[in-house]
């Protein structure tokens, strides 16, 4: 039986300290009191002092509480029973089922070899043209999805885990509102994905430090799938409350902030996150999609910037349609030269055509004369929109590129496209 | 042998401990935390009283207070003998490929395997004999190392002048085999074998004199060596926000430059990134030898989410491998994307460390130590009169896309080279996205200065013209405004921009750029008498279409020839018409 320990000296934020024996950096310990039992994990050590922070918070937790060391650092089960199961942000079941303890792990393991990693090479379809044609998602990518409040990013989240396909979607919710998840929730069930799917859910209402666990859970899990031959979908909504989480704790632990408050460890804590996103060579892929709330829509943000320096592209979301200016997927350029020959070259041609049109309708509404020229690029922008960016649109890739050229040819005379001269020999639309 | 030097765990904090220790320490000597049977690597890095303050290159989890810790005395060191090149390492020199033979797909923490294969056998050839004078970087011999005649050398911490008193003969060794013997003036003896050490934080300082940069390294993108050129012994930053395409670019530069030996240390940044040049680069053509990109590559990966402290010991494990190659007499290229993650990593520690922060928190010795690496470059004169340079290319990521902040300006302090990535010409798909008026460099060009200042002057104006523009409209911009302002958007489209995918227009040679460069100057002289704008609008439409055809036309092909002549025609026919 291993020692309880009743003097706890300091209590701050969701830090407390006692002075104890023999305790190992990272273990978990039981704090319990009037309130019930928490977990707590230890995250400092000085001396006799011993770090933790409490999963529940220490909203009425007394100096004279109970603080129990476990001697083993926080787990997770990965056994298939998890399928079609819904999590809280410790671990314990949110659906009034039993909790599963088999095949445990731990969670926040060590790197992957980036010698055993394969270069990704199979695109995930999705039938939207904004991703697909201009920035083709692809198995094992870590994207995420930057946005605002306010914006349907949740919901374009759940399209795309629709669409794609994958053997298992695993959600890792943090400070989702109960409607969201309630959303996701019922979004898989009615497209019989609630089988293949786990949730680690954590609301807004519960406390914050069960948010940091969410990510390293799922992800835990992800990969012990993965190793499995499966290929695993993972949903992050939104990374902007785990980031404020980390800075909750560490302006605790009376770090100093590097940047608007943040730990200067941001960019590592993010990143050891999404770069769980691999394909095993002879096993299973993680594929990673996070939603990123810009605060004030500002991509400067510490989050948003930091993220953007860790993930391969990231799409942004603004009203209500994927910005082709600023989205990026970094991986396309495996996938879309094997998809068709005019790929990238509609990929480029459009997006350069379609920044010229930003730029004229800029001189519109400044009053100025339009050229004929500029009244071409007017009819093109407004088709654009309608045809590629529009979010409701629906199509395969193959069809995209065709409405690409069909759009082009509309508006434009061949030469006036910058397309090398075979290609548009064998692609361009004859009028009819 | 002394007894161990054995401290106590007295403070764990991430992955900084603070160990109480009886005798003495060394600052920035190696460390091992023992963990059960796992000995995770250490380095001290602050001494206070009779505590030591030491970064952990490993996760810390597990431990505990009144663990013990063992010195070893040593400074953080490498090996380096014949070997290295096609090696993929981590930040410590752990070779990756045999890390996941004997662990699986997972980076196991406490394992550390040597960094040269000591089974294998070299053939060397002696190139000194008995009673021969010799100083530290002098060659004893040599062995082949694929393309290169690898040196082994006196090794570079021996001081003062030694006699080689024996030296082995011709034939196949083993690299820990002794292969001579030296004795110095004070009758001092050692053995030399082909590895040896070195402590990566110190510069090998063990030639002449350090030259001036004056040849250019063809780095086969036009805009650099048309325009903001790099020597062979420079240093260039290549700093911009994320999506700027720095990742491409440093890819496109590890291909294409035309040095000996490329080092590329991935230091904190996706390991997706580093996969892309692990697999491709055994399969990838060196076109000027012949061989694969990989035999004259060093790969050190030391990904985002590997442990913190090993990121800042990956720039130095790759800077001094580096310089070990100079000293070969070699044209050597170092690529580290990127120094801001470098940086970062600094500023975590100096945040565990608690010491007072500067600017955004990152430590006041950023500067010093960022100037310090730079400095690493260089061209330099050997002992035995030939020349080996160091080139450094860093990519900095600065936060928020913004160059104010202080690892980019600490950069820019440094380096004779500054190619600035910008957002806005990466939005408008504008590749490499190099901004041509921000952007600058003190090197010289392979073209003439007064063809540059030409190209320089229209892209000048033709921005001036598109800003006045943006106010006036264009049917108040006068003919010949709008003239420059063509000619600078063709300039961009043709020749700025390149497409690193296309195997003919992701490389251009010297010669090409040289001739290409010209005819465009020729074309950008030239006054075309336009009526009206849509009439200058579609020649130059013409023009760009004919010119990006051309430039995937591989170099002096028929096809080359043909658009060519179609160029010049266009071109007759246009400024003698009307």
């Amino acid at each position: 039986m291993r020692k309880v320990y009743h003097k706890i000296i300091q209590i701050a934020g969701n830090v407390i300290t006692v002075e104890a024996e023999n305790i190992i950096n990272g273990e978990l310990a039981e704090v319990t009191s009037s309130r019930g039992t928490s977990l707590a994990q230890v995250i400092r050590l000085q001396g006799q002092k011993v770090f933790l922070q409490v999963f529940a918070g220490s909203r009425g937790v007394s100096t004279g509480d109970e603080v129990r060391f476990l001697g083993k650092p926080m787990q997770v089960s990965s056994s298939e029973d998890l399928l079609g199961r819904v999590f809280n942000g410790a671990g314990n079941p949110r659906d009034n089922r039993p909790s599963i303890k088999e095949n445990m792990i731990e969670i926040g393991g060590p790197s992957v070899n980036p010698a055993k990693r394969i270069i990704p090479r199979r695109m995930i379809r999705t039938g939207i043209p904004m991703i697909d044609i201009f920035n083709s998602l692809v198995e094992s990518q870590k994207l995420p999805i930057f946005s605002v409040a306010g914006e349907p990013y949740n919901k374009l989240l759940a399209r795309i885990a629709m669409q794609a396909e994958v053997d298992v979607i695993i959600l890792g919710g943090m400070g989702l509102k109960h409607d969201d998840y309630l959303f996701f929730r019922n979004t898989l069930d009615e497209q019989g994905s609630l089988s293949r799917s786990i949730m680690f859910v954590h609301t807004a209402a519960d406390p914050v430090v069960e948010c940091l666990l969410v990510p390293d859970m799922a992800l835990a899990v992800a990969e012990s799938y993965a190793l499995n031959n499966k290929r695993v979908l993972v949903l992050l909504s939104d990374m902007t409350n785990f980031s404020d989480a980390l800075k909750e704790i560490a302006i605790t632990m009376e770090q100093i902030p590097s940047n608007r408050g943040y730990p200067g460890d941001l960019y590592s804590q993010l990143a050891s996150r999404y770069e769980k996103a691999v394909d095993f060579e002879g096993a299973g892929s993680i594929t990673i999609l996070a939603v990123t709330t810009m605060p004030g829509d500002d991509v400067t943000h510490p989050i948003p910037d930091n993220t953007g320096y860790i993930t391969e592209g990231q799409f942004y979301l603004r009203r209500g349609r994927i910005e082709p200016f600023g989205s990026l997927s970094r991986l396309k350029q495996l996938v879309n030269d094997k998809t068709r020959k005019d790929h990238r070259v509609i990929m480029d041609t459009m997006i350069r055509l379609y920044a010229d049109y930003r730029e004229t309708r800029e001189k519109q509404s400044m009053g100025f004369k339009m050229s004929s020229w500029d009244d071409k690029l007017l009819k093109y922008g407004l088709l654009f929109e309608k045809r590629m960016m529009d979010l409701s649109v629906n199509i395969p890739l193959e069809e995209g590129l065709n409405l690409g050229w069909k759009t082009l040819a509309e508006c434009f005379d061949k030469t006036e496209t910058g397309v090398k001269t075979d290609i548009i020999k064998e692609f361009w639309p004859e009028k009819q | 042998m002394p007894e161990k030097n054995i401290g106590k765990i007295a403070g764990i904090n991430g992955n900084m401990l603070t160990v109480g220790f009886e005798t003495s320490v060394t600052q920035n000597e190696v460390a091992y935390a023992l963990l059960g049977d796992l000995r995770l690597k250490s380095e001290v890095i602050r001494v206070r009283g009779q505590f030591a303050d030491l970064q952990v290159y490993e996760d810390t989890r597990g431990l505990k207070v009144g663990d013990s810790v063992e010195f070893t005395n040593e400074l953080l060191s490498i090996e380096l003998g014949p070997g290295l090149l096609a090696q993929v390492y981590d930040g410590l020199q752990n070779p990756l490929n045999k890390l996941a033979e004997k662990s699986g797909f997972f980076l196991k923490r406490g394992l550390y395997m040597e960094a040269l294969d000591y089974e294998k056998h070299w053939a060397f050839k002696p190139a000194v004999k008995k009673g021969d004078k010799v100083c530290a970087g002098d060659k004893l011999g040599s062995v082949p190392e694929g393309i290169f005649e690898h040196l082994i050398m006196l090794p570079f911490g021996f001081k003062g002048i030694w006699e080689v008193t024996d030296i082995s003969y011709e034939g196949n060794y083993k690299i820990s085999q002794t292969i001579a013997k030296v004795k110095n003036e004070l009758g001092e003896e050692r053995t030399v074998s082909m590895v040896q050490k070195w402590p990566v934080k110190i510069p090998i300082t063990a030639y002449k004199e350090k030259l001036i940069p004056e040849k250019p390294l063809i780095t086969q993108q036009r805009i650099i060596d048309t325009f903001f050129p790099v020597s062979r012994g420079g240093t260039f930053c290549t700093p911009g926000p994320f999506g700027a395409g720095k990742t491409v670019l440093q890819h496109a530069l590890s291909r294409y430059a035309e040095a000996d030996v490329v080092v590329v240390a991935a230091c904190g940044e996706r390991a997706g990134e580093v996969v892309e040049i692990l697999r491709e680069f055994p399969h990838l053509e060196d076109p000027k030898t012949g061989r694969t990109l990989m035999e004259r590559s060093v790969i050190i990966c030391n990904t985002s989410s590997m442990p913190v402290a090993a990121r800042e010991a990956s720039v130095y494990t790759a800077i001094t491998i580096t310089e070990y190659y100079r000293q070969m007499g070699l044209d050597c290229l170092l690529l580290a994307d990127s120094t801001s993650r470098w940086a970062q990593a600094l500023r975590e520690m100096s945040g565990r460390l608690e010491e007072i922060p500067g600017e955004e928190a990152f430590p006041a010795y950023l500067e010093s130590l960022i100037a310090g690496f730079y400095e690493r470059a260089g061209l330099v004169k050997l002992n035995n009169g030939k020349t080996g340079s160091v080139t450094i290319g860093g990519a900095v990521s600065p936060a928020g896309g913004n160059f104010e902040e202080p690892v980019t300006q600490a950069t820019l302090k440094v380096v004779g080279a500054f190619l600035g990535l910008s957002r806005d010409r990466a939005n408008a798909r504008r590749f490499p996205a190099i901004h041509p008026l921000d952007s600058w460099s003190h090197y010289a060009s392979i073209v003439n200065e007064e063809m540059i200042e030409t190209a320089r002057e229209i892209l000048r104006r033709g921005n001036e013209v598109n800003q006045m523009m943006k106010v006036i409209g264009e049917e108040g911009t006068h003919i010949d405004d709008f003239q420059i302002y063509m000619k600078s958007e063709f300039l961009d489209a043709v020749y700025l921009q390149q497409n690193t995918f296309d195997k003919v227009d992701g490389a251009t040679n010297e010669e090409r750029q040289k001739y290409v460069f010209g005819k465009i100057v020729k074309f950008l002289n030239t006054k075309f008498p336009f009526n009206n704008k849509d009439e200058a609008r579609r020649l130059f439409n013409e023009m760009r279409q004919l010119f990006i055809d051309w430039n995937y036309t591989a170099w002096n092909s028929n096809s080359f020839k043909e658009i060519e002549s179609s160029i010049d025609s266009k071109v007759k026919e246009r400024s003698t018409h009307a």
